[in-house]
C-alpha cells in the first residue's frame, strides 16, 4: 500500500458520508470515553482504543458512536477502564477493559445492549475522589 | 510501568496537551542506532523547583486530581531510559512552555518495543483539547509530517467512530515505504 495522499483521505471520507445519507442513520449518540491516563496506558489503553475504534466502525455504528480519550477515571486498580454512554441504557464504567474485552464491549453493549455485568465498575465516590 | 515505546511517548504527549499550549511538536526519529523522541509544548511550563519535583513520583501539581498523591509519568520515563542505557533531558520555562527529549539505544535488551506506530499517532492526534500538534516522523523507511487541524478537516473531525477509522487506515498508510 502506498502511502495516502490528504486528497485521498477527503475522498474517502466524502465516500463514507453518502453512505451514511442513504442509510439514514437516526438515533441519538453513543459515547465511547477511554481512560488514558498514566494507569490506563500502562495497563494497554493505547491498545483499548485502537481496538475499541476498530470494533465500532466493523459493528457498522461508525457513525453513531464517538470515542474519546480521558485522564484517570479514579479505577487505577482495573485500568483500562471504558465509560460508555448509551441512550436507553445505564452510563457505566467498566474495568479490565483489554483489547478482546473491548470488542466484547461493542458487540454486547453497543450492538446488542446488553451489560457486561463482570466487567462494571461504578464511579468511585464524590468523597473519595476529593480527599 | 509501560510496556512499549509508544506508551511513553503517549504520557509525555499528553502531559504536554493539559499544559494548555497552542501548540505541541512531536519528533519520533527512529534511526539503526536508536529511537529519538521530542515532546514540545508552548504551555504553562514549569519553574525550576516544579521541575524538579515533576520527578518525584509521589508528588503532583493537584490540579488533575485533588489530593492525589502520586504522579508517575516522568519517574517511568528517566527509569526506564537510564535502565536501557538512554538519555533524557527536560527544558521548561514558566509561561513559555516545556520540552521533553529522550532516546533509547536500539542495541539495548532493556530498550522497550517500539510497538504499533499508527496506533500511537491515532492516541497522540485524538488527546482531548483545542490545540494544534504537528508530527515530524522520520524512520529507515522514509519521513513525513502529520499536522492535527488538517487531519482533522480531511476527516469530519477526530471523535466519531467512523472519521477514526478513515484516519487509522491514513496513518497505517503513511508507514509504508516510501
Amino acid at each position: 500500500m502506498a502511502k495516502m495522499t490528504l486528497e485521498q483521505l477527503r475522498k474517502l471520507r466524502e465516500e463514507k458520508k453518502q453512505d451514511l445519507t442513504r442509510r439514514e442513520v437516526e438515533g441519538k449518540e453513543i459515547q465511547v470515553i477511554v481512560g488514558m491516563g498514566t494507569c490506563g496506558i500502562a495497563a494497554g489503553a493505547k491498545q483499548t482504543f485502537d481496538a475499541v475504534v476498530e470494533a465500532v466502525n466493523a459493528s457498522g455504528l461508525g457513525d453513531q458512536v464517538v470515542i474519546r480519550q480521558t485522564g484517570c477515571m479514579g479505577l487505577c486498580y482495573v485500568e483500562p477502564t471504558v465509560e460508555v454512554v448509551a441512550p436507553g441504557m445505564p452510563t457505566v464504567i467498566y474495568g479490565k477493559m483489554t483489547r478482546d474485552f473491548a470488542k466484547e464491549l461493542v458487540t454486547k453493549h453497543l450492538v446488542e445492549k446488553k451489560l457486561l455485568d463482570d466487567h462494571i465498575f461504578d464511579r468511585p465516590a464524590a468523597d473519595i475522589m476529593k480527599n | 510501568m509501560h510496556y512499549g515505546l509508544g506508551d511513553y511517548v503517549l504520557d509525555i504527549a499528553e502531559n504536554a496537551v493539559e499544559a494548555g499550549p497552542r501548540e505541541v511538536i512531536l519528533d519520533l526519529d527512529e534511526s539503526e542506532d536508536c529511537f529519538r523522541v521530542s515532546v514540545r509544548d508552548d504551555g504553562r511550563g514549569m519553574t525550576a523547583e516544579e521541575k524538579a519535583r515533576a520527578l518525584d513520583p509521589f508528588y503532583t501539581d493537584g490540579t488533575k486530581h485533588a489530593g492525589r498523591k502520586v504522579g508517575l509519568g516522568l519517574p517511568f520515563l528517566a527509569q526506564a531510559v537510564e535502565l536501557a542505557g538512554g538519555r533524557w533531558a527536560i527544558e521548561s520555562e514558566k509561561g513559555k512552555g516545556t520540552k521533553v527529549e529522550f532516546a533509547f539505544p536500539s542495541a539495548s535488551v532493556d530498550s522497550p518495543p517500539a510497538g504499533e506506530i499508527p496506533s500511537l499517532l491515532l492516541g497522540l492526534l485524538c488527546l482531548p483539547g483545542d490545540h494544534e500538534m504537528l508530527i515530524r516522523r522520520k524512520s529507515p523507511r522514509g519521513s513525513y509530517e502529520l499536522r492535527r487541524s488538517e487531519l482533522s478537516e480531511a476527516v469530519g473531525g477526530l471523535e466519531r467512530a467512523s472519521s477514526l477509522a478513515l484516519l487509522r487506515d491514513y496513518l497505517a498508510s503513511m508507514e509504508d515505504d516510501d
